[in-house]
């Protein structure tokens, strides 16, 4: 029986490759999604908010898991036939993110204070002027460190991409798993990738947040 | 579109849903109590432990956060197998569960450690508290007690993560939807209904959660002032 070597190394190598593209489509995505939904979230017109809400809800109330289950099974019945994993994974991934970045961007839009609104209205800013010049830039200082932060959770949910056939890293492993047969190897290596793409994520996140609170300290 | 939506053949399979549903909830709570008392197990030793278990603790937190739960389900349960430990899959996603959620734990209850302020210390020193009281009455619960609401939210997220136990075939809800849906051939339904339970169930870990922190938090009911 082969053991593991190079050849592996290459192919989870590559796999890694596919975490990082997976998780720029998830982020990209789901920030764009996510954003239109925070907007809804604090708009003054009530069912948008309702539904921006009900929307929030029903993403972080679900595991991720059945979320790509359902698109997996559900594009089927739409009836497409053949479906690159990597679409499913990305719809999936997508929805998922959009859900917890919506409510972590609804609390930095609404973290502005609201004498910044109110004064922005005075000085007759249009709604868009308001919120590109006035509110936004406040709200993205605030911002970033949680979504690094939350960059670091769609980098290891995209391992539940191998449930609709996306051979990513985590499918990558059990792959090569069932070929040589050595769990413990294959899943530290696996682990390590993964660690060497999040710890520095988490870490920027940290230092984000450190510089974003030195009045406080 | 031409499918058509059946949830009938589903009615026959009330028990199963109901089943795995309480084996999920099984499974999050045994999850949560070993995991809440090992994280704040470290988050103590992080705060006051010598050099050496501050580090290793400070490794294992960044070590789990840092790594899928699906990777760390298939260490434990492969891995461990491996080592010539035997293990069954409901184990193997209990251990994995606790070591996971007890590393977010350690971070959680550590932030509400350093939030009691330096003079609360210093007045229970001065009342002639011995160390363990300190502990007890002066650090540890108020910064539970302020911490909780992060807790529970963490809670129902481990509860949604227990799913994933499912790919090591652990008895939980998400397993035996996949065998209903294997069965009916109804698989669209099948996890629309289980994402259906998964919701409920949400509401009532949350709930449930709430009222618990309601029973233990005394102090806050009371008074209804934060601390």
């Amino acid at each position: 029986m082969p053991s593991f070597s190079l050849v592996h190394l290459e192919f989870l190598g590559w796999a890694a490759l596919w975490t990082l593209g997976l998780s720029a489509i998830a982020f990209i995505g789901g920030g764009l999604v996510g954003f239109a939904v925070a907007l809804m979230r604090i708009s003054p017109i009530r069912w948008l908010r309702y539904a921006a809400i009900g929307y929030i809800q029903i993403v972080q109330g679900t595991p991720l898991l059945i979320l790509l289950f359902l698109i997996y099974f559900g594009i089927a019945i739409a009836g497409f036939q053949e479906v690159p994993a990597l679409l499913a994974a990305g719809v999936g991934l997508t929805i998922y993110s959009s859900g917890f970045l919506a409510e972590i961007w609804r609390g930095c839009l609404q973290s502005v204070p609201k004498t910044q609104w109110e004064a922005a209205e005075c000085l007759a800013l249009t709604p868009w002027q308001r919120m590109t010049r006035v509110i936004l830039p406040q709200a993205m200082r605030i911002a970033t460190p949680p979504t690094v932060g939350f960059l670091v959770q769609i980098v290891k949910n995209t391992s539940l991409a191998s449930v609709v056939g996306f051979v990513e890293l985590a499918q990558a492993g059990k792959l090569i798993n069932n070929s040589i047969f050595e769990p413990f190897t294959v899943f530290m290596v696996v682990a390590a990738i993964y660690f060497a793409i999040c710890f520095p994520l988490s870490t920027w996140s940290r230092r984000l947040e450190r510089k974003l609170n030195v009045s406080r300290r | 579109m031409t499918y058509q939506f059946d949830f009938s053949s589903l009615w026959a399979y009330w028990p199963e849903f109901l089943q795995g549903a309480w084996l999920t909830l099984q499974l999050s709570a045994v999850s949560t109590v070993l995991g809440f008392v090992l994280g704040t197990l470290c988050a103590i030793g992080r705060a006051d432990g010598p050099p050496w278990v501050k580090f290793l603790v400070a490794s294992y937190v960044e070590v789990i956060r840092n790594t899928p739960l699906l990777v760390q389900v298939f260490i434990v349960y492969f891995g461990i197998a491996t080592l010539g430990i035997k293990v069954s899959a409901n184990a193997a996603a209990v251990i994995a569960l606790v070591v996971n959620v007890g590393a977010y734990t350690c971070e959680i209850v550590r932030a509400g450690l350093e939030s009691v302020h330096k003079s609360q210390l210093e007045a229970a020193d001065c009342l002639g508290l011995s160390k363990p009281q300190i502990y007890w009455h002066v650090i540890i619960r108020p910064a539970i007690e302020r911490v909780y609401p992060a807790l529970t939210s963490q809670y129902v997220l481990l509860m949604l993560a227990s799913s994933i136990t499912s790919q090591i075939s652990a008895e939980e809800l998400t397993a035996v939807a996949n065998r209903i849906q294997s069965d009916t051939f109804r698989s669209f339904e099948t996890y629309i209904v289980v994402g259906i339970i998964y919701l409920a169930l949400s509401f009532v870990v949350r709930i449930g959660l709430w009222l618990f922190g309601l029973a233990v938090f005394v102090r806050k009911r009371k008074l209804g002032t934060a601390l």
